[in-house]
């Protein structure tokens, strides 16, 4: 059956020699091709990165983490981190709900301009958010320079990752069992809170895995609107690039390194969760 | 009543939290750029006060010429680890899997620094390459290289799930009329990933054309020579150089980007009206091995 409706494959046919050294370079070739390219750009920079932040052994690493200022930024950018991460996932899921139950005029472009964030390059994000919660600031709401701008910046640049990651979900999401317990007296909240939220919290966990690795490393919409001040608004990727530009490349590469194990810690622990939290199928 | 008070209640809250967040931002930008005339905008944009027009056409040409090499770039090796990962089974495909992923959690500061220890004048590499008059950091391989980085996952894990989906029976089929493995690559598989690998190519473009934080550390920002689009607005405004032509700058990138979400949410109803990040949050890992097992004569 499926024979029949393979598509026709024409072209000078190939001696069995040809193809046999055609397996081999597909077998040995391809894979080693990805793994050369993956590894001069992303492994073989990643190495030498732990290599320069323990250059001097464990105690410069540590120096290099504790120093003061490096210590505040880390920090300032989990804590940030959390913050964003908690009002978007709540944020996020709430927009998920109306993209999908809700009908209004404009919906579909309120959808597409979920994904603005993402598709915007990171310095427009900040330039974009200074010239409203700026100095110029139509609302008189000046942030910049402050930990609020430094969130609301984080809370742009996350916003797809906590709104894309619900909404699938919800939208495959049977309605039945909502249906029989609201027949059975179960008012909203309930519903949600019994029904709907163990659904969703899988969904929920991956978007705000996915948000805070992205809001701990964010640089490009914050170099403006944080202000960039040491022990108030400078964050670890601030922090890192000012190290760099004073060529302290060894203590950019320890507080680099302590900023990409944390975001690696959280997405771990954040995937064995979500393992423990996806109920098995009925039937 | 208090159903429909509660609906009303959240679509109004929803609307408020996106239009202060991301409506009102992004149209107060295009607003302000544009108010004093298009002339004047487009004047600003090349004539920034003691630059040259010549700063602000470089860097839009070496950024389409930076997309032009990272994005194919990393589409061929895209299209290569996916069916590396969907079709055959080697030690390290665990890995390889997640290594994949691994940009994403890795700041563009970090990307940078990176790359500069081993590439940089005293990296791994360094001597090597300077000893054949090669420079990488602070020119035109450095920024391909940095944008290749933060861009690699995008083009993998938009083909392999169609991959998956696919199974492997019309490429048995082809193989057994007499087709070879290049022939039923060419004339087989990659017509049926077309959409997946157009998705992943616009999300890379988009990613590549809006780098700025490995970037910043790379190129060395020299105006008319290692600068892209985005290193030049920043440039613009950081010096207090020229805001509304920073503006008009970031506008041209925010069309852009524009652009990309309206391709993006053309491919996705092509496919059904899967969300790019569906893909992210929910990377099928555990079903590589059914879907082999199933498939199999």
């Amino acid at each position: 059956m499926t024979l029949l409706e393979a598509p026709p494959v024409t072209g000078a046919p190939t001696t069995p020699r040809w193809r046999a050294a055609g397996r081999v370079a597909a077998r040995v070739g391809a894979p080693g091709t990805a793994v050369v390219y993956l590894s001069l750009l992303v492994l073989i920079p990643l190495a030498a990165l732990s290599v320069a932040a323990f250059h001097g052994g464990w105690s410069a690493f540590w120096a290099g983490v504790r120093d003061p200022e490096s210590w505040a930024a880390l920090k300032l950018t989990v804590l940030s981190a959390l913050v964003v991460v908690v009002v978007n996932t709540i944020a996020g899921t709430a927009i998920a709900w109306v993209l999908v139950r809700d009908q209004f005029v404009g919906k579909r472009v309120v959808a597409s301009l979920v994904d603005l964030p993402f598709a915007l390059p990171t310095i427009v994000a900040g330039l974009t958010l200074l010239t409203l919660y700026g100095p110029n600031s139509p609302f008189h709401l000046d942030a910049a320079g402050t930990r609020f701008g430094v969130w609301i910046a984080l809370a742009f640049v996350t916003l797809p990752f906590s709104v894309r990651a619900v909404q699938p979900v919800l939208s495959e999401l049977e309605r039945d069992a909502e249906d029989a317990a609201s027949s059975l007296g179960a008012r909203s909240p309930t519903v949600f809170r019994r029904i709907v939220l163990p659904s969703l919290a899988p969904a929920m966990l991956s978007g705000a895995m996915l948000a805070f690795a992205r809001a701990m490393g964010e640089y490009g919409s914050l170099v403006f609107i944080s202000g960039d001040r040491p022990f108030a608004t400078e964050v670890a990727s601030l922090r890192i690039f000012g190290l760099y530009e004073n060529g302290q490349n060894n203590q950019a590469a320890a507080v680099s390194l302590a900023l990409l194990s944390l975001s690696l810690v959280v997405l771990l622990l954040g995937g064995v969760l979500r393992r423990r939290l996806t109920r098995p199928e009925f039937g | 009543m208090r159903r429909l008070l509660r609906r009303f209640g959240l679509r109004t809250a929803v609307l408020a939290y996106l239009a202060l967040l991301v409506i009102v931002p992004v149209g107060s930008i295009v607003y302000r750029a544009f108010a004093p005339g298009l002339g004047t905008a487009w004047h600003d944009l090349a004539n920034p006060s003691g630059a040259t027009s010549a700063g602000f056409f470089h860097a839009l040409i070496l950024t389409l010429l930076v997309a032009g090499i990272a994005v194919p770039l990393n589409a061929v090796f895209g299209v290569v680890a996916a069916v590396v990962l969907a079709r055959h089974r080697f030690p390290g495909a665990r890995l390889l899997d997640a290594a994949i992923d691994l940009p994403v959690a890795v700041s563009p500061v970090v990307v940078g620094l990176a790359l500069v220890l081993v590439y940089g004048r005293a990296g791994w590499f360094g001597g090597w390459l300077a000893a054949r008059g090669i420079q990488v950091i602070f020119s035109i391989p450095g920024i391909v290289m940095g944008s290749a980085f933060v861009s690699i996952p995008y083009v993998a894990r938009a083909v392999l799930p169609v991959l998956q989906e696919i199974g492997t029976d019309q490429e048995q089929a082809a193989a057994t009329l007499g087709a070879s493995p290049w022939q039923i690559f060419w004339r087989v598989t990659l017509p049926s990933i077309r959409w997946g690998l157009a998705y992943g190519v616009t999300l890379t473009t988009a990613r590549v054309l809006g780098e700025f934080g490995a970037l910043s550390v790379l190129s060395g920002n020299v105006v008319g020579h290692t600068q892209t689009l985005t290193l030049y607005v920043g440039y613009l405004f950081e010096g207090n150089l020229d805001t509304v032509g920073a503006e008009v700058g970031a506008v041209i990138l925010a069309v852009l980007a524009l652009s990309v979400l309206g391709v993006l949410s053309l491919a996705g109803r092509e496919k059904g009206s899967r969300s790019w990040l569906s893909r992210f949050a929910r990377s099928p890992r555990g079903s590589r091995t059914s879907s082999l097992s199933t498939t199999s004569p």
